[in-house]
Parts: C-alpha cells; structure tokens; sequence
C-alpha cells in the first residue's frame, strides 16, 4: 500500500510521464488532423484560476506540419526556460477551445 | 391562416368518433408545429386509426363528450392531428402514430405546461391498452421561447480549464451515515488523486447525519484544499434538492455565496418547474448544474407505455442543466449502445438527423441552444475507460464510484488509478491508435509505471458485466 504524495498538476496528460518532443508532435498532429488551429503560450505560475497565459507569437493558422508548430515550442522553452508551457488549440466552427495540454515546466520544480 | 371551421347546424350533444376529427392523413406538419411519435396498443376490438386520433384528441382539445362551449372557439387552431400511422416493424398491434400540436397549445418557457397537454390524461385513456412517448420534435420557434443549459459544454470546459479529455467524477460512499466531516474527507482524498468532481448521492439531501449547511461547508474546504494543492479546479456536486422550492433556492444561494463551482439537483423528482427555476438561478448566479435522474426508469423502462427517456433528455435541456445522467452502455446499467448514442447526441449536439436505427423518429434543430454534458456512471472501472473514451469522445464525465472509492489503497490512489487510465486512453488515441482493438493493451503499458493503475487493474480485471438490454428497437 502508498499513499499518494501531494503532487501539483497541469490537467490534460500531467498524469503522464513528461511528453517527449515525439509525443508532443503527435498529438500536435491530431490537432491538425481534426482541422483545429494550434498555438502555445507560457506562465510564470500554473494558478487554477489563471484562465489566461501569455500568447508566443499568434496562433499558427497556416501550420501544415507538427514540426513547425513543434518549433515554436522549442524557441518559447528556449526563451522562457522558466515558465510553464502548454500547447493549445482552437476550432472555428464550433468557435471555441478545443485542446490544452503542458509542455514544459520550469526546471526548479 | 387556417380555414375556419363554421359552427353548423347549432349543438348536437353526444360522444362523437375521434378519428372523423382528430385523424387527417392529408395533413402536412408546420414547421412550428410540435411533433410526437406515439407507440400506441389499442385494446382489442379498437381500430388503430381510432386509437390513433383519440390519443391526439386526449393530448389537445379532446373531451369524451361534445360541449356546447366548442362552438365559442376555433377547433381547427388548436386540435392535435394524428397525420400518420405505421404498424411497428415485428410488433403484433402496436403502431407508431405520429401527431401534430400547434405551437398555441403550449405556453412559453414551460415543460411543465408542454408534457401536462402531450403525456396528461391520455396515458390512462380506456380504449389504449398501452401507450409510450418515443420521441418529439419540438419546433425552433418554441424552443427560442427556453434558456436551457444554465451555461453548457463550451462554458463549462472554459470556467474549468479542463480541454480535450471527458472530465471525471465519483459519488461519495456509502450514500447514507457519513458524518459531515467525514464525508468532506473522502471528497478531499478523490479529488486531489486526480479526478474533476465529486457527487452527493442523490438520497443525500439533508438528513438527520448529515445536515446540508454542514455538509456544503466540509466540502468546500475540501475543494479548495485539493485545488490547491494539485493546480487544477475542482467540484462537488453539492445536492441543493429540497422539500421545497424556497428551501431549494436557500441551498443554491449558499452554495452561490461559498463560491462553489457547481450544484445538483433531481429534475424529476423535484419537478420541471423547480428545475427551471434552479436552472434559472444557477445562470445568473454563475453555477454549473448537474442533474440527476432518480425515477427514470419508472417512466421509460418498460417498451409499451411511459416515456421513452430520449423525451426526458429532451425536455431536460430545455428546462436547463448542464449534466445529466445518460447511461454508459459497458457497465452495471443497462441501455442499447445505438439507442444511448442517440440520445447522447440530443443532449449535446447542435442538429441531430431523423435516424430510426438509432431511435430518432425527427429530425431536431436545436437552434444553438447550448448543449448539456452526458454523465455515465455506474459499474464502471479503469478496465472500462478504453471502451467509454471511445463510445462517449470527449464530451462527457465519466463516475467512478466503486471504481475509485473501491481501490484498495483508498480514494487517492483510486483517483489516480482513473485518471492515469484516461490520459494514456486520449493520448492513444490522439495518436492513432485503436481504443477497441488495442484497449487492454494501452491501460496495462500504462500499468508498468503506475502502481496505483497496477493495483487497480489486479483487483478488477476479473469483473465483468454481460447483461442483454432490454432497451432495443
């Protein structure tokens, strides 16, 4: 028998081991596949009623490939080593969010 | 504008046929008329086009007898008209008789109003000997006249941060002893292993054990211990069900005030008019509302007679709630996977296609009104969560009631052992891979690296559920 220690969380796959940039492509390319529109943004903090994080760059409306979105997450984890990082993704049709899961945690933690 | 019907030859009193008014074969439906599909068993003897009219009549403008006051209104306004009559396929006397209502009939806003003309005194009606509500069309114009969901899917997944995956749940057990406190603890130990919502039983109103007031309190602090620790927001169905409807909204404005996330009620024990108003309070009040079922089967189980509980989920989106109890097709409770989906759909889909292989008798438009999130619960575990990702998608809470409260490490690690079970499930299947076919598969790789799955999956792989349903076509 465990008990379960107090550990923080990030929803949507933080009760996985840590994505690896093939997974996170992976599931990137899902959200191209379902005809969603990707972007990713950062936090300095993973508050839950943090609705908004910071936007890196716009959303990526042309991306046709799991590598260019992919690319932007790499260049936001090098700029923001220390911030929390999650991919996102949007659809038009229904006009809302459709997809949220992290990507990168600060190194401290 | 209708033709007007003359008031000719002055009052002849008497009992009159049905089927010389209420049965018009010729009669094409407006698209403001509201539509029901009726499976109807006369009595022996009663000729189905008669039966088929006396139910319009019984449902609208009919009484057994001619009155002289008819002659002071126009009939044809408000007459229900059996347009068609079809013998069920592989059925001896049985017919599916379709009626058209105008909209007239029905006051605005009101369910309550709407069910008491269409399944009011025509049910004990003498010459049917069995009469089932399969499905209604309820025009666009009449549906503008409701608010619905007090917030709906899209609403909900915002105010909770919670995307991409179903969201999960369990009801705290048992349903009946626990002390206040204790039952916050159980609360705080599901929540903060991982799952979205908890849930007061649906007997858990506020018994001598177990007062409301207290119970709201221990369970908020259990909320707000749990969502800070993990990061992310979490829920308790807090029970506002009451004896009556001041005592209903007293709880609700307290659950309001402790700025709980999302409360629950009991649409059909309670009553549509409570549930509007709760459904009401809740939107302006900012309060997600699940919605439990208890009764349902009484109305819709048996094939011939009662109400099929696509109507129910019908008019529970109209009435207002933001979940509602739908089945889950693998577990302990019964229901046609065909036959679930196609309700599944009603509650959250936009526009839902006539589909008789799946129950639907029309086509439904559901003029965005927003939709209502399915909940399947009930005798279900982490060896189940291949086949519920894959029948409900993501649009749906998954209860695990014994399934995480049953773990043998307790509600924590319960938790985990489901949500751990859920995410390597999305993440399969966003990767590609088939949830049917290589379900086992999936939940034991995620098995060798958390133990909290592992036990999990030790104590309930032996446990299967094979019952037949009873619900087909």
């Amino acid at each position: 028998m465990k008990t379960l220690p107090k550990q923080r969380r990030y929803e949507t796959l933080s009760y996985l081991p840590p994505l690896t940039d093939a997974q996170i492509a992976k599931q990137i390319q899902y959200i191209l596949d379902k005809g969603y529109i990707p972007a990713v943004e950062f936090n300095e903090t993973s508050d839950p009623g943090d609705h908004f994080w910071t936007l890196w760059k716009l959303p990526l409306f042309t991306a046709t490939t799991a590598q260019e979105v992919l690319n932007e997450v790499q260049a936001c984890r090098y700029e923001y080593p220390d911030a929390y990082i999650r991919v996102v993704a949007f659809d038009n049709i229904k006009q809302c969010q459709m997809i949220s899961f992290i990507v990168h945690k600060p190194a401290k933690i | 504008m209708a033709p007007r019907t003359q008031t000719q030859a002055g009052f002849q009193a008497g009992v009159k046929d049905y089927r010389l008014t209420y049965y018009t074969p010729d009669y094409t439906p407006k698209d403001t008329d509201l539509l029901a599909c009726f499976r109807v068993t006369p009595q022996p003897g009663v000729p189905p086009e008669e039966a088929a009219a006396a139910v319009a009549a019984e449902s609208s403008t009919g009484t057994w007898t001619t009155v002289w006051t008819d002659n002071l209104t126009d009939l044809e306004r408000y007459k229900g008209r059996c347009y068609d009559i079809e013998p069920v396929p592989g059925e001896e006397n049985q017919y599916f008789c379709f009626v058209a209502y105008p909209l007239d009939l029905f006051e605005e806003g009101s369910v309550t109003n709407m069910l008491t003309s269409i399944v009011g005194n025509v049910f004990g009606f003498k010459a049917l000997k069995a009469l089932r509500l399969e499905d209604i069309r309820v025009p666009v114009a009449y549906l503008k006249t409701f608010q619905g969901p007090p917030h709906g899917i899209v609403v909900e997944r915002d105010k909770l941060n919670k995307y991409g995956r179903p969201l999960l749940g369990c009801t705290i057990k048992p349903k009946l002893g626990l002390s206040a406190k204790n039952y916050g603890r159980a609360v705080y130990e599901a929540l903060r292993g991982g799952l979205d919502f908890t849930k007061d039983d649906e007997n858990i109103n506020s018994q001598p054990f177990m007062r409301w007031r207290d119970r709201f309190l221990f369970v908020q602090e259990a909320i707000a211990k749990a969502q800070a620790e993990t990061g992310e927001i979490k829920g308790h169905y807090m029970n506002v069900t009451a004896p009556t409807c001041e005592e209903m909204l007293k709880r609700a404005q307290f659950a309001a005030d402790l700025k709980t996330p999302i409360i629950m009620h009991d649409y059909l024990t309670a009553g549509f008019t409570a549930n509007t108003t709760l459904a009401k309070f809740c939107r302006d009040n900012g309060l997600l509302l699940h919605i439990h079922r208890a009764m349902h089967a009484v109305i819709d189980r048996q094939k011939i007679h009662g109400i099929h509980f696509r109507v129910l989920a019908k008019c529970l989106r109209m009435s207002g709630g933001d979940h509602l109890h739908a089945g889950t097709v693998v577990g302990k409770l019964e229901g046609d996977r065909n036959i679930t989906m196609g309700f599944v759909d009603l509650m959250r889909e936009d526009y839902v296609e006539e589909d008789r292989s799946r129950g639907i008798f029309f086509t439904q438009d559901w003029a965005s009104m927003p939709g209502v999130m399915p909940v399947a619960s009930g005798g279900i575990h982490v060896w189940h969560m291949p086949a519920l990702l894959e029948i409900f998608g993501d649009d749906a809470v998954l209860q695990f009631g014994g399934g995480t409260l049953g773990h043998p490490w307790g509600n924590a690690p319960g938790a985990t052992a489901n949500r751990v079970a859920l995410e390597a499930c999305v993440q399969a299947r966003n990767e590609g891979r088939d949830l049917a076919r290589e379900g086992n598969q999936i939940i034991r790789e995620a098995a060798k690296w958390s133990p909290e799955l592992a036990a999990a999956c030790e104590l309930w792989k032996e446990i299967k559920f094979e019952f037949q349903a009873v619900d087909t076509l």
